[in-house]
This record gives C-alpha cells, sequence and structure tokens, in this order.
C-alpha cells in the first residue's frame, strides 16, 4: 500500500568529467583523464621504441612494445594537420595501442557539460572529436581515445610493423649466431 | 488580404552577401547577431569556419559567400541564425551578412529543373529577382542534400 507521502525529489547530482588541457602546436585540446594512463617524457622514447618506416602512416614514426603488443605513437600535431612542432610529453592511453605525442599540459580540469559536434561537421572530425565543451567562455574539442589510429590502421601497422621487429630479431639472432 | 493571397506568399528574410541580395524563408531563420568571436580548431569541413558560442550553444559559422557570389565577405556585420534540418533534428548555423536584414513578405516562384540546387524558389521584390536559398543544399551536414528542393518544402511557393 502507498504510503501517504509524496516521494521526495532530490537536485540530480550534476554529472562531472576530469579533463587534461593539452597544446599541440598552439591548438587547445581535452582528453578526460580517465583515457590517460600515463604521461611520459619524449626522452623516455629513446631506446625504448623501435622505428616505423610506414610512409602511409607518416603519423606514426615509433612503436614501444609492451608485451606481445604493439603501442603506436601518433604524432599529434600530424594526425590533426596541424604545423608540426616539437613534443615535449607523450600521453599512454589506457586501454588502448595508442600513445600521443604533445607539446604540453596546459592543466586539469572538470567538464559539465560536452556538446555534441554540429551535425554541419561532417568528416573525419566526427572520428576525431566526441564533442564540444564550453570552459571559461573558450570553446575546446574533446577528442575521442579511439580516433587517432582506425583498426585497420593499427591492422596494417601490426602487420609491417611485426615483419620488422621480427626481421630485426632474426637480425640480432645472426649477429649473435656470428663469429 | 484573402485567403488565396496569403496561402501564396510567404514570409522571407533579404540578407545581403556583398552587392547581391539572397533570401531564407523567415521560418528557418532564428535571429541576427552581431559578430562575435570565433573559435577554430582542426577539422575536415572547408565550409565551416569555426562555431561562435550564442547562450552557451555552439553554433558552426558556415560562409556562404563563396559559392554564392565567388569571393568570401571581407566585412562580417552580422551573423544571421539560421535553423538547418538534418532530417527530423534541426540546429543552428551562423550565416555570416555583409548588411542589415529585412523581413519581406513576397510571392515565391518554384526552382525549376535547371535552377542550381542551392535555389529553392524565387521571389520579385523592388524590381529585383532575389534567390530564396536551399540551406540543406549550401550548408554541409550528415544526411546528404536533396539534389531539388520540392515545391512543397518551401511554404507559399506556387508554380
Amino acid at each position: 500500500m502507498a504510503s501517504g507521502t509524496a516521494p521526495v525529489r532530490r537536485a540530480r547530482p550534476l554529472r562531472t568529467e576530469q579533463i587534461i588541457l593539452f597544446r599541440c602546436s598552439n591548438q587547445i585540446f581535452a582528453i578526460s583523464s580517465a583515457s590517460v594512463q600515463e604521461v611520459r617524457s619524449v626522452d623516455s622514447l629513446a631506446g625504448a621504441a623501435s622505428e616505423v618506416n610506414e610512409s602511409s602512416i607518416g603519423k606514426v614514426r615509433h612503436a614501444l612494445r609492451r608485451g606481445e603488443r604493439s603501442i603506436y605513437v601518433v604524432n599529434t600535431a600530424l594526425h590533426f594537420g596541424l604545423k608540426p612542432s616539437p613534443p615535449a610529453l607523450i600521453f599512454l592511453l589506457r586501454k588502448s595501442r595508442v600513445a600521443l605525442l604533445i607539446d604540453g599540459i596546459e592543466k586539469m580540469t572538470t567538464m559539465t557539460r560536452l556538446q555534441a559536434l554540429p551535425a554541419s561537421l561532417c568528416h573525419e572530425e566526427r572520428i576525431w572529436y566526441r564533442g564540444l565543451t564550453v570552459l571559461e567562455q573558450n570553446v575546446l574539442p574533446v577528442v575521442s581515445p579511439e580516433g587517432f589510429l582506425t583498426s585497420e590502421e593499427l591492422n596494417f601497422l601490426d602487420a609491417t610493423t611485426g615483419t620488422q621487429l621480427n626481421s630485426d630479431a632474426k637480425l640480432d639472432s645472426e649477429m649473435r649466431v656470428a663469429p | 488580404m484573402s485567403w488565396n493571397e496569403q496561402a501564396d506568399s510567404c514570409s522571407c528574410v533579404l540578407l545581403r552577401l556583398g552587392e547581391r541580395r539572397f533570401a531564407l524563408a523567415a521560418d528557418q531563420v532564428a535571429e541576427l547577431v552581431p559578430p562575435s568571436r570565433i573559435f577554430r580548431f582542426p577539422h575536415r569541413t572547408p565550409e565551416i569556419d569555426g562555431v561562435i558560442l550564442r547562450r552557451g550553444r555552439t553554433v558552426p559559422v558556415c560562409d556562404l559567400a563563396e559559392k554564392l557570389i565567388g569571393k568570401r565577405l571581407t566585412s562580417r556585420r552580422f551573423y544571421l541564425i539560421a535553423m538547418r534540418s538534418y532530417g527530423t533534428v534541426k540546429e543552428t548555423v551562423a550565416l555570416p551578412v555583409s548588411g542589415e536584414c529585412e523581413l519581406i513578405r513576397a510571392d515565391l516562384t518554384p526552382a525549376g529543373p535547371s535552377d542550381s540546387p542551392h535555389v529553392a524558389a524565387w521571389l520579385s521584390h523592388d524590381g529585383e529577382v532575389i534567390e530564396v536559398l536551399n540551406l540543406a543544399a549550401l550548408t554541409p551536414g550528415i544526411d546528404p542534400a536533396p539534389q531539388m528542393p520540392s515545391v512543397e518544402s518551401m511554404p507559399g511557393a506556387r508554380a
């Protein structure tokens, strides 16, 4: 039996999301903090990364080996068609095989509203961005971590770098065997 | 004014791009606003300059001048905020214009098969024949723009 009292309606808590504002070739982007697993200096690439010489995907020049998997380092400026600038940091993305070369971190903040990308923006940007957010009267694109490399590109890079890494390993073993 | 006359005429907003005037059906126009800061970010839709902020919402800016008069506007006096349909969804788009706009009532003549897709109809005003624009053919969008707008899509249009 229903009680006579009306259900108490609580104000819905404001949904927020922690984001990192990062700079790339003088353009500010936002990415969900939850998508970033690690932030490293580009110096850490030296020695740890192998070169990727696949000219058809020019934005990927390095791969990091993590166990059995390769993580591909995407030059964010090239990905967005911006003027290349010297990157200082790498974002290793969570649950992803992508790392991003970026110029620097602006700040960490919170967004309360993610606006859908206007329907008139109808090309690759729909894959690049989750949407737009407004922070302090500025409009910032919120990048989609899945938008940097398609599964086809990942497969292609796997096929290419797999061959390359295997031949490197073979060369290494041959070099070890040789007197 | 008789009912027939009312049915045959349509409210339109006249807008100026450089030296030329065009028209939009008034029910597709939301407001006329002064130029404000345009926010640019990387994208691959060349028709879109960026976005402006209106009441906390982002509105894409689409300069029609290049398509309609062959050159970009050197000075933008206002943004005409128009409603663009994407299937059942309507979104605002900011159209830079180079002068003040005028609301008129005019008889429309539907576009013919030889007219460009961007012409939804024609109207005559002050001795000038003016194109009534088909926004779906002029502005980019996810759903393809119809090649020829039907007469029914322009209320008040008559053959």
